[in-house]
């Protein structure tokens, strides 16, 4: 086996081919892009379920004065209601991790900071919003266990499970990133069809110089080769814009443009990117190489 | 039928035997060979003559294994066709050089490019095709002319080319098909002293023909087919009576 030999006509195919592959070469990237946007959505759910189940509490909203559920008839929450709560809270360790008790001044304090912007802050005050227990859960999908010990109890007026809207949002994204999983596996089935049209079209206007090697005796394996090869170059680079792609998605979309605009949560680090370029990699090149492998099959038989 | 461990070695040295070879294209009603038996001694010259669709080709095609016969056996070089594996056809091809009407040239690749690619495909080495190649050319008579590119020669030239990569190898058997056919009477006799040396080193040469003068001046075995059966087979004979 000569590797110069090989090379040379490696080199002699693409250029011949150039236009066709460009053609594959563009195909591979677009597609392997959206391939790697695709996965890098997945990797922005799982990091934004991370951290917002990190931080998912349920709250458990005592009366005040001005509350009208039926389990405030009692008016405003006493001091043993709060004792008693918090005892059974206690008693449902180890599932419940932490309790922090939130007065109305902290919930004042907070409230006027999440709505700074907004008129709604010169008309509250302090008396009007609600004591509650912030409790953590070791096991957030046990929320029900909590709701249904304190829902309905005198004193309490609400139980809120923040999960709950946090799973909407994510079935949002699930959606979004079956959208582009989608879309990517189009585009790969694409790109084989077009794989295997280039390789077709190379083998036919090659005919002349696989002819001789096969009158020769050169092996199927050597007669293959510079076309395997070929197909795994284009593979490469397409693979390498689509690394480019996604470094870009990263650095400008994801570090200037969402993730200062959208703060209160976290984003994909550069560790994920490093994680998706190989799998592009490999995906391209073993595409690339299984479809130009099954049409000389076809083409370049023995 | 078993044929490997029983077989004499007698019948294994020949070159070429075919034992009561059909061959039935699947399109075609009539076989194109029907029940060919022949053999091929080491260092024969042969001529396979008949008119077009006699089965010359089918014949050819059958020793380089670019067919299967419908039935009967073909052996090629000590070596039973039908048990050898596809893998293993590569190797008989380098056992079998061959020369073909058309030249089958690589537009671009220079003479001695076009000769080493015969060697490069098979992965010998650089010195090697660098110390063979010249030597081949001279053989040929093509010396000093490596350098020139396909349609910068003759068609005289051009066949002698092919002949050189068809022989660069030192294959035991060279098959010919009609390779005088695009060639004038001067120039076809020149192909032919190359050939006839060729098979004075030990190379057995089949040859397809049509070319009767050649046939009748070279005074070599003639077998002739017809409608895909073996009419004659004529040690020193002429292209045809019925001319």
């Amino acid at each position: 086996m000569r590797a110069r030999f090989v090379l040379s006509e490696v080199g002699n195919g693409l250029r011949r081919n150039l236009t066709m592959t460009i053609a594959v070469i563009i195909t591979v990237g677009v597609s392997l892009a959206l391939f790697g946007v695709a996965l890098l959505v997945r990797s922005q759910v799982d990091t934004m379920k991370d951290f917002w189940f990190d931080k998912v509490e349920v709250s458990i909203f005592l009366c005040n004065d001005n509350s009208e559920t039926a389990s405030c008839a009692g008016g405003k929450v006493t001091d043993t209601q709060k004792e008693q709560i918090e005892a059974d809270l206690q008693s449902l360790q180890p599932l419940v991790q932490e309790i922090y008790f939130e007065t109305q001044q902290e919930a004042y304090e907070r409230f006027i900071v999440q709505y700074r912007n907004s008129p709604i802050v010169d008309s509250v005050t302090v008396d009007a919003l609600p004591e509650s227990f912030r409790v953590k859960l070791s096991d957030p999908t046990k929320y029900d266990i909590v709701a249904s010990a304190f829902e309905g109890r005198p004193g309490v007026e609400q139980v809120n499970d923040q999960r709950q809207f946090l799973e909407r949002f994510f079935q949002l994204l699930g959606g979004l990133q079956a959208i582009a999983l989608v879309i990517a596996i189009a585009m790969l089935i694409v790109t084989v069809l077009l794989i295997v049209n280039t390789m077709r079209i190379a083998a036919f206007s090659r005919r002349r110089e696989t002819g001789i090697m096969r009158l020769v005796g050169a092996s199927n394996f050597y007669i293959q080769l510079p076309f395997l090869l070929e197909a795994a170059i284009a593979a490469a680079i397409g693979a390498t814009l689509a690394t480019g792609g996604l470094i870009l998605v990263k650095a400008f979309v994801v570090d200037r443009v969402l993730a200062p605009a959208f703060q209160f949560t976290a984003f994909v680090g550069w560790d994920a990117v490093v994680a998706i370029a190989p799998i592009l990699y490999i995906t391209g090149i073993a595409l690339a190489c299984l479809a130009a492998f099954l049409t000389l099959r076809k083409y370049l038989r023995v | 039928m078993d044929a490997g461990s029983a077989r004499p070695t007698a019948y294994t040295h020949r070159v070429i035997l075919f034992e009561n070879v059909t061959k039935l294209y699947p399109t075609q009603a009539r076989p194109a060979l029907e029940g060919v038996s022949l053999e091929v001694e080491k260092g024969e010259f042969v001529f396979l003559v008949g008119a077009s669709g006699s089965g010359k080709s089918t014949f050819l095609r059958l020793v380089l294994k670019e067919e299967t016969p419908t039935e009967g056996r073909v052996w090629v070089a000590g070596k039973d066709l039908g048990r050898l594996s596809n893998w293993k056809v590569p190797q008989l091809r380098r056992r079998i050089g061959t020369v073909f009407q058309d030249f089958r040239l690589l537009p671009n690749k220079t003479v001695f490019d076009n000769v080493a690619f015969a060697l490069e495909v098979i992965g010998k080495s650089r010195s090697q095709v660098e110390r063979i190649v010249p030597e081949v050319l001279e053989l040929v008579g093509l010396e000093g002319k490596e350098h020139r590119m396909p349609d910068e020669l003759s068609g005289g030239e051009q066949q002698r080319v092919a002949v050189a990569r068809a022989f660069v190898n030192k294959p035991a058997i060279l098959i010919a098909d009609e390779p005088t056919g695009n060639l004038d009477p001067a120039t076809s006799e020149g192909i032919m002293k190359l050939l006839e040396r060729i098979n004075r080193t030990g190379t057995t040469v089949v040859m397809a023909t049509h070319d009767a003068a050649i046939v009748d001046q070279m005074r070599k075995r003639v077998i002739e087919l017809e409608q895909g059966h073996l009419v004659r087979d004529q040690s020193r004979g002429v292209y045809g009576y019925s001319r």
